[in-house]
């Protein structure tokens, strides 16, 4: 049962993408084509997303708890560092290139398609790659982590990867 | 604009939003793709089948809609299996180094006025919109 909620809310999620066209590269590369014939929809799709969720988010979030779950987990960090930026930016030409972000991406992999299944299959790759770089080009994992009840560090950021 | 389709594409904005406030309601959590998604490949104890069950259900909604709906699928572009793997990798590889994509940063995180998610929505419009510049206007539209 507990599952059963994930599980719809993928499929509505789905629903909502291929309604909204995102899961067709050539509307998506055409809301990036600002220099050719611009296709406004995904601006569309953004715009009722987030003025959905921003209402139902404030609601929500006035409960103690979530209905299944113990508490809330949001997203904790707001430091802006190089590491956003060249991440967006590095997912952006991704983007724009093939055209599918990992919703609709995923999505579309399902229904067989030879560009999204390759596309998918890269993203994972990716996303292990990431992984290698983080551990021996960054050495993020040698630093030792942060102590979470300094007193010195009471307000100061926390760092826990928030889950976008 | 001959694809131009602000009705449908509300409708699913309106729906993906729905969506993601029920995770919200129901799980406490942020309906962020690349990070529900990332959390399957590579699971942490009672974390898995949350995000197990979301993504079937992104995939049963894709696999079921293309039997229902296959002109929703039509539009499409001209690159080449090597242009869309090298896509992949960096999307793959920036949603981990950025924190997130469009549904976590864009939908979800600007939704909840957070900083962190403005900027790195700006820097993948204005990488995409770069993109695409290069690809359609100085390469002439195949790569």
């Amino acid at each position: 049962m507990k599952y059963l909620v994930s599980f719809g809310s993928g499929l509505l999620f789905a629903l909502g993408l291929v309604v909204g066209g995102m899961t067709q590269p050539g509307k998506v590369v055409g809301f990036l084509d600002f220099a050719g014939d611009w296709d406004p929809s995904l601006a569309f799709v953004m715009g009722g997303a987030v003025v959905a969720y921003s209402v139902l988010y404030r609601l929500i979030v006035k409960k103690k708890r979530p209905l299944m779950e113990a508490k809330f987990h949001l997203p904790t960090r707001t430091d802006l560092d190089w590491r956003l930026i060249a991440g967006g930016a590095t997912f952006g030409v991704g983007w724009g290139l093939a055209g599918y972000c990992p919703g609709p991406g995923l999505t579309a992999a399902a229904t067989l398609s030879t560009p999204a299944v390759v596309f998918v299959i890269a993203m994972i790759g990716g996303m292990f790659l990431f992984g290698a770089f983080d551990k021996v080009v960054l050495n993020k994992r040698s630093k030792p982590q942060e102590p979470e009840q300094n007193p010195d560090l009471v307000g100061a950021r926390v760092q826990v990867p928030s889950e976008n | 604009m001959e694809n131009f389709t602000p009705i449908a594409s509300t409708i699913g904005g309106l729906l993906i939003g729905l969506s993601a406030a029920l995770m919200l309601l129901f799980h406490g959590r942020i309906a962020g793709i690349s990070g529900i998604f990332r959390g399957v490949l590579q699971p942490k104890k009672g974390e898995f089948a949350w995000r197990a069950a979301f993504i079937g259900g992104l995939l049963a909604g894709g696999a079921a809609l293309v039997f229902m709906t296959p002109e929703l699928f039509a539009v499409s572009i001209d690159r080449s299996l090597v242009a869309v793997a090298a896509a992949g990798l960096l999307v793959g590889f920036g949603t981990r180094l950025g924190n997130g994509c469009t549904s976590g940063h864009g939908v979800c995180g600007m939704s909840r006025l957070s900083a962190r998610s403005f900027v790195a929505t700006a820097s993948f419009m204005t990488a995409g919109a770069i993109t695409v510049f290069i690809v359609n206007h100085l390469l002439g539209g195949a790569v």
